[in-house]
């Protein structure tokens, strides 16, 4: 790895400085992503700041009943913390279902937003990769890409987004909260992550010097069903294939008054199914709704070569999911008898 | 452990796992010699072609940089019996992946940083790195893999096969599989005059001596390898690899001892892998389920450089009584890294494959995969007529099945399910051959009353030291606890490698000859031992490595529970049990860890282990142990391995087959076969992932077997 400078910073104010004072510098979170690129020398950066002991390791409730997650909380904490599994399980689920317990444990909530793709050829520099050499091409493209994006790729990128955090984050309506030399600002989480048109290279709307202080989940999705599902080569460990994650309000004729659903692994950016969402607005909460609103979404899907079992991978952990978070009497006959 | 002549099959402890577990225990890479550098391999970016420049300008610059090791400038090699080793020797580049350069630093992370500096420029060529089953470059190797004959035959399957009532005709694929061992390939090297000391990471240091010896031209007694402890190898440590070569060139060039630490990265393209077969099975059968042809056909891959055939359809020369056989091998020289040894190479892709057709045979045959087996039990080796030194399928077969619940099954195919899961049971035989080579050992008895055995044999992680103090202590008829074992240094008396299952059998023979002597000569002896001790020597050549007129093997029965998910198609193990025949059982807690291993890496294979050669850009796409799936412990349930107690008396002194490698052979079928009960489907490309799972439960199963007619 390259030599690199080390910034350890006390508070945002001197975080924030730091990368205004270095372009091009790195936060430094748990480093279970960013170390390891930079050993691969995909990731090459002068000087690292080190914000990981900054006092943003709290998860508090705010006055308007909303959880404000602090940017440095570890992803095993924010799992396990109370508010998080009673109010918003998605999200509890969806950090158990990621990496390891040893990465959980290093892991920020900040780094995890902004880890990066592990297609293998962004991490191989011997091959073309637009997002880490903008202009050398897509070795994915005519090489191997089975875990490769469906939806929204373009011609220069077809990676994926790897978090199944941001998943969830994207389908309760969570905030991310910016913090630059230009002031604070927030970011809808599901439009955080940018799809890779002709810039692959750029993962999210972050702006240079700009540090992420926290993520806030909303009352609105708060202690509404919601759940995380993901579908990967083994138990644990592994990256998604396709995952789900819901939120689902029913009146009590049944009919959907809120949905949040939003999918993982399809694209290079945790993909918010707002067309599936405003056509189950008011429909019945059924497996045939669910199913036809999930088609409706995945419509869009423009699989590769090697990539066409996402597709239907997708719409059943969705109508799986969203089934059983619909209320039980809406559940088919064989979940119901035996799970 | 305090009588005597009970050693031997007891669960003695690891005795040096106090050591491993608290970090005392030293690999390659921990011998902080003074002054020691390291290095960093670069690797070919084409995956066929030749250097035509390379810049070491900027490396050389680069902060504690030491030297840049290429082709133009390092040490001449004598020309290597394995072309893998002539490392930095030429420009040409037979694969994506071959060491082009190595970058020698005072630190790994200065090296690893120089090494991004270097500049290549290759003439690049056209490469071909797809293997398919009708290759026109396949060509039948006049042998597989260990000398077996490329092709047998006997009798006329092809003619018997048409007529046979019942027939499966069936294809399966194994694709490429990795051994990542836990400790990457590793070696330090150190030259102290005119002397060579090597701590590598090495399956035989013996074989590493006499490489180094012939590749740099020095007397083996001036060369030292230390292989005191392995983290794991798996076969891809069976011979030396490139790492050992590259330190010793290193420590040569730079006057310091040099560590070389192949990157996790690099171990696909460099270390060997399982080469992926093809298979085609034909299996006739008359009305009552016996076979009456068995033809197994398969096509693998090799490098350009090195011919190496996996030898997958030879257990199909061992296992079934059958009038007609053909077992025939092919292989293609493709631009792909050189394939190698990988935990029962031959046995376990051939068995998968073998062991699924049967299993469909006995679907076409509406019987029982266990009746039908024992059915077909043979009284001598199908192939080679020769009888059996022993035989227990037929037992493993039968306690495994009461064990598991067997009888309980319902045999149709898709007939059991909770909620959305499918529930499966399938069952699988295994085989592996009784190898021994010939070893020396030394055994000597001190004033004190305790005894020192000494051998070159390597404990990669199997319990080899404690086991060969439980043959000494039972040879010698004294308790264990008076017994040390010195192993892992070629400066020992030599002996065989840790491969083929053999270690034990080989090793424990020379040690329990050379204790059998000293117990002789300590009988003639009175009075108090002279202060050097007495010492006897055993050399089991001649004996070890004789024709034997038996066919030996061990054999096992693998049976395992399966859940596959219907909205997923993601396919888990519940529970997997395996019955092994495999003579003495001469330490029940080691064996039982070898056995559970071997099944797990089964699982790992059936389920989990996918490796796909990038026909772009020819190199193996999952290099990390992120994305090259061997089963986490998630995976991984109630595994449970038994053995039957087998008499044997026509293998060595203890009565030992091997048990290495047999618990990998069969368990992929066993799991592959619970998936076909549990969805009616059958799958024959590996590993199962939900991708083709569930394309498969959407789809129809395709109809490739049944009743002719």
């Amino acid at each position: 790895m390259k030599p690199f400078g080390y910034v350890r910073a006390g508070t945002v104010e001197e975080a924030v400085e730091a990368l205004a004072a270095h372009p091009g510098a790195r936060c430094l979170g748990g480093g279970t992503n960013l170390v390891d690129l930079m050993k691969l020398g995909v990731e090459h950066p002068d000087v690292l700041v080190d914000v990981s002991r900054l006092p943003l390791d709290t998860v508090e409730e705010l006055p308007d009943g909303s959880v404000r997650v602090g940017a440095t909380v570890r992803n095993s904490d924010l799992a396990a913390h109370p508010l998080v599994r009673d109010r918003y399980p998605a999200l509890s689920q969806a950090l158990l279902a990621g990496a390891s317990g040893q990465l959980r444990n290093a892991a920020t909530t900040g780094g995890n937003l902004l880890q990066r793709t592990r297609c293998p050829h962004f991490q191989d520099l011997s091959k073309p990769c637009n997002k880490r050499a903008p202009g050398s091409g897509c070795g994915a493209r005519e090489g191997t890409h089975r875990d490769h994006a469906v939806l929204g790729h373009s011609e220069h990128c077809i990676a994926t987004h790897p978090s199944d955090m941001a998943v969830a984050l994207a389908a309760l309506d969570a905030h991310v909260e910016l913090y630059g030399d230009e002031g604070a600002r927030d970011v809808p989480a599901d439009r955080f992550h940018r799809l890779p048109g002709d810039h692959p290279e750029r993962d999210t709307g972050i702006r240079p010097g700009e540090l992420i202080t926290g993520v806030v989940l909303p009352p609105t999705t708060a202690s509404l069903p919601s759940a995380y599902r993901k579908a990967r080569d083994r138990a644990s460990y592994a990256f998604a294939l396709a995952s789900v994650a819901a939120v689902l309000e029913t009146a009590d004729d049944g009919t959907v008054t809120h949905v949040g659903l939003a999918f993982g692994a399809l694209a290079h950016k945790p993909w918010r199914a707002e067309r599936a969402e405003t056509a189950l607005h008011g429909a019945p909460a059924t497996p045939d709704s669910f199913a036809r609103a999930v088609d409706l979404e995945l419509e869009a899907a423009r699989p590769l070569r090697d990539n066409g079992y996402k597709v239907p991978l997708a719409r059943n952990l969705a109508v799986d999911v969203l089934t059983r978070l619909a209320p039980p009497a809406r559940r088919p006959r064989h979940l119901t008898e035996d799970s | 452990m305090t009588g005597t002549g009970t050693a031997l099959g007891a669960p003695a402890e690891r005795r040096e796992g106090r050591q491993k577990v608290t970090g005392g225990a030293r690999y390659a890479a921990e011998h902080p010699l003074p002054g020691r550098a390291h290095a960093w391999p670069v690797l070919a970016a084409v995956a066929r072609g030749r250097v035509t420049a390379m810049d070491t300008t900027a490396a050389l610059e680069s902060p504690g940089v030491l030297t840049v090791l290429t082709h133009e400038n390092a040490p001449r090699l004598t020309e290597p019996d394995d072309p893998t080793l002539a490392v930095l020797q030429e420009p040409g580049v037979p694969h994506r992946g071959w060491v082009v350069a190595l970058v020698v630093a005072r630190s790994l992370e200065e090296a690893r940083a120089a090494a991004l500096a270097v500049r290549i420029e290759y003439a690049e060529e056209k490469h071909d790195v797809t293997l398919t089953a009708d290759h026109p470059e396949a060509y039948e190797p006049e042998t597989a893999n260990a000398g077996y004959p490329a092709r047998r035959e006997y009798g006329d399957p092809d003619s018997a096969f048409a007529s046979a009532p019942v027939r499966v005709d069936v294809s399966y694929r194994v694709p490429p599989l990795h051994n990542h061992p836990m400790e990457p390939h590793t070696s330090t090297a150190q030259w102290e005059g005119d002397r060579l000391v090597v701590h590598t990471s090495s399956q035989g240091g013996t074989a590493v001596r006499a490489t180094l010896a012939a590749l740099f031209e020095l007397p083996e007694d001036r060369i030292t390898v230390d292989t005191g402890h392995v983290g794991g190898g798996f076969g891809s440590k069976g011979t030396p690899r490139p790492d050992v070569v590259l330190a010793v060139m290193a420590a040569r060039e730079t006057g310091r001892p040099v560590t070389v630490a192949l990157p996790r990265r690099d171990m696909p393209a460099l270390i060997g892998h399982r080469a992926p077969t093809l298979h085609r099975l034909r299996l006739g059968a008359d009305d009552d389920g016996r076979l009456t042809a068995l033809t197994h056909e398969i096509v693998t891959h090799t490098s350009r450089i090195k011919e190496f055939v996996e030898q997958a359809a030879v257990p199909a020369r061992v296992m079934y009584a059958t009038p007609s056989s053909r077992t025939l091998h092919r292989v293609v020289r493709l631009d792909v890294p050189t394939p190698s040894w990988m935990r029962a190479p031959g046995e376990c892709p051939g068995m998968y494959a073998l062991e699924s057709a049967v299993d469909e045979l006995a679907g076409a045959l509406g019987m029982d995969p266990v009746r039908l087996r024992v059915l077909n039990e043979p009284e001598r080796e199908p192939d080679s007529g020769k009888p059996f030194s022993s035989r227990h399928l037929t037992e493993c077969l039968r306690e495994g099945a009461h064990r598991f619940g067997w009888d309980r099954r319902d045999p149709r195919p898709r007939s059991r399910a909770e909620g959305p899961l499918l529930v499966g049971t399938g069952v699988a035989a295994a085989t592996y051959p009784v190898l021994v080579q010939p070893s020396t050992a030394e055994a000597r008895a001190l004033p004190d009353g305790t005894f020192v055995v000494r051998v070159n044999a390597t404990d990669i992680g199997t319990g080899a030291r404690t086991v060969l103090a439980q043959v000494a202590a039972d040879a010698l008829r004294v308790p264990l606890d008076r017994v040390r074992t010195e192993i892992g240094d070629s400066d020992l008396p030599s002996a065989s490698l840790a491969g083929g299952s053999s270690g034990t059998a080989s090793w424990g023979w020379a040690v329990h000859d050379a204790c059998t002597r000293l117990t002789g000569r300590l009988g003639g002896l009175t009075g108090r031992l002279p202060g050097e001790g007495v010492t006897a020597h055993a050399d089991t050549a001649g004996r070890a490595d004789a024709e034997s007129p038996y066919a030996r093997h061990a054999f096992g029965a693998h049976f395992a529970e399966v859940t596959v998910d219907s909205v997923t198609g993601e396919v888990r193990v519940r529970r997997m049990l395996g019955v092994f025949a495999a003579g003495r059982i001469l330490n029940a807690r080691t064996a039982r860890s070898q056995f559970i291993g071997g099944m797990v890496m089964g699982l790992g294979m059936a389920l989990t282990e996918g490796s796909t050669m990038d026909a772009a850009f020819g190199d193996f796409t999952e290099s990390d142990l992120a994305s090259y799936h061997v089963p986490a412990h998630a995976d991984v349930p109630a595994v449970e391995a038994h053995w039957i107690d087998e008499q044997d008396g026509h293998l060595n002194p203890m009565g030992s087959k091997g048990i290495g490698e047999i618990g990998n052979v069969g368990s992929a079928a066993a799991v592959g076969n619970a998936v076909h009960h549990a969805t009616g489907v059958r799958f024959r490309d590996l590993p199962l992932t939900p991708d083709k799972v569930l394309a498969g439960l959407s789809g129809p199963p395709a109809p490739t077997s049944g009743r002719g007619g």
